[in-house]
């Protein structure tokens, strides 16, 4: 058995478009997931019940089925949901790259809100009295108050969330989008160069991880520092 | 739902018993790769937790590369790289397996080291999270190494992880999923194959999406369960510990 590495230097571009892909899916899911997850945070802890009860049941309900499963129902579903908007309920097509999208911001804001949530329940009650007192509305204590605070409690939490949303991304591959790893397959599939394509990969997502996840450490250290 | 009673093409059965196949090939997949990522993971986690030497750095080796590559690049090494690297004769055994056992082994083998990453973490923490004192009380006794770790310590640090394994077996149940990827018809797959077959996706998946749910709500109260029954007195939050 040979390893043949240029087999992989030739076809680097195609496989940087891939990571790019990658990367992209990583950023629109933490952006969004984030967003849409503190919401759901934030609904999940409001005295109303109903709104409460739909966050509990929203975050549950994603934490249990598999990533697979959420990929398969939204790349069934966008279609459906977005002709029923906009199309007098017939299907429209819609590109593979906004499901997906779609999918992981969808998908990872139900973990986010955990996130989230714990770290609204770090901050001493005090801080809610607080605002009450102040007379600051709720949309204002959120924003101003404990929004940042909570964030900045769970920050090493998020990024370690980030990094599993990073390698998660390769899931994608079950409905055939070219990220890192689709570009890989189809190479490995027409060059017969399965080995080369895949340990490449590998390697590049450790780099990736590795230098993340020391990222986490550092911080980790630096706010326990903070906190003495 | 009464596309469950149908007859599926083939014949044989009904759809409800690829469900039935696809349920059991998923929850054997997890229950065989959680006991390997308990035994692996608990070594591991030993290991890392020694006074100096090699093992602590291997050990770190090990769980940096099994949690930093994706588990779905993973289980490709496991499926197709594996296979060319290793001696000829033995790849081309690897190879010959026959379906479903081409994809359940690499898959459990995958699934089982990855998971054991994760685990020798917690066990790791959880042995750390201990008092010094819990050592140097089992070594005035004259315990030695093995029976430290054995008898004193790792009794107390499951105690204390056990929630964050509950959360381990939900995502080893869950990621049993990725052995799609390499021909494994499991639950997933069950879904997908019934929606190709008949395409009605929303019956199809949505029964699958329910056994997932059931499972996870028995998989919680089970865990909840030994939880409160494996509980020290000594142990329960709001004491004195720490």
């Amino acid at each position: 058995m040979k390893v043949d590495l240029s087999a992989v230097a030739s076809v680097a571009p195609f496989l940087l478009s891939g990571l790019l892909f990658t990367i992209q899916i990583t950023v629109v899911g933490v952006a969004g997931g984030i967003v849409f997850g503190s919401l759901l945070a934030v609904a999940r802890l409001s005295p109303n019940r109903l709104l409460s009860a739909f966050a509990t049941a929203y975050i549950n309900l994603m934490r249990s089925i598999p990533l697979i499963m959420v990929i398969f129902w939204v790349f069934f579903l966008v279609p459906w949901a977005i002709g029923w908007l906009v199309n007098h309920g017939r299907p429209v097509a819609v590109g593979a790259s906004l499901t997906i999208y779609a999918t992981f911001v969808l998908f990872e804001a139900a973990y986010y809100a955990e996130i989230v949530r714990a770290g609204f329940r770090s901050i001493s009650t005090g801080q809610y009295a607080a605002c009450e007192a102040l007379g600051l509305s709720r949309f204002h204590a959120y924003v101003y108050i404990l929004f940042p605070q909570a964030i900045r409690n769970v920050l090493p939490i998020l990024l370690t969330q980030t990094i599993i949303l990073f390698q998660d991304t390769s899931l994608v591959y079950v409905i055939s989008a070219t990220d890192l790893l689709g570009a890989a397959t189809k190479i490995a599939q027409r060059d017969g160069s399965l080995v080369e394509m895949y340990l490449t990969v590998g390697v590049v997502y450790f780099l990736f991880c590795y230098a993340a996840s020391q990222l986490v450490k550092w911080l980790q250290g630096r706010l326990a520092y903070g906190a003495r | 739902m009464s596309l469950l009673f149908e007859t599926t093409p083939d014949g044989v059965g009904r759809y409800i018993d690829w469900i039935w196949s696809g349920l059991a090939w998923t929850l054997s997949l997890a229950s065989g790769a959680w006991i390997i990522a308990l035994v692996v993971g608990t070594l591991v986690g030993v290991a890392r937790t020694l006074p100096g030497g090699i093992w602590p750095r291997l050990g770190r080796v090990y769980v940096e590369t099994f949690r930093n590559i994706p588990l779905l690049v993973q289980m490709f090494f496991w499926y197709f790289v594996l296979p060319e690297i290793l001696p000829a004769r033995l790849g081309l055994a690897i190879k010959q397996m026959d379906p479903p056992w081409s994809g359940f082994v690499p898959a459990l083998v995958c699934l089982g080291l990855v998971t054991a990453a994760r685990i020798a973490e917690q066990v790791r923490a959880g042995v750390q999270a201990l008092p010094t004192g819990q050592r140097a009380a089992a070594s005035a006794l004259g315990f030695g190494r093995g029976g430290m770790y054995r008898l004193i310590l790792l009794p107390q640090a499951f105690r204390i992880i056990l929630p964050t394994l509950t959360n381990e077996f939900m995502t080893i149940f869950k990621n049993t999923s990725v052995a799609l990827t390499i021909g494994l018809v499991e639950l997933t797959a069950t879904a997908r194959e019934i929606n190709e077959n008949t395409f009605r996706t929303f019956e199809a998946y949505g029964v699958v999406t329910l056994v997932y749910l059931v499972i996870a709500l028995l998989a919680w109260s089970l865990m909840y369960w030994i939880e409160r029954s494996v509980q020290l007195p000594s142990l329960v939050s709001g004491s004195a510990r720490k």
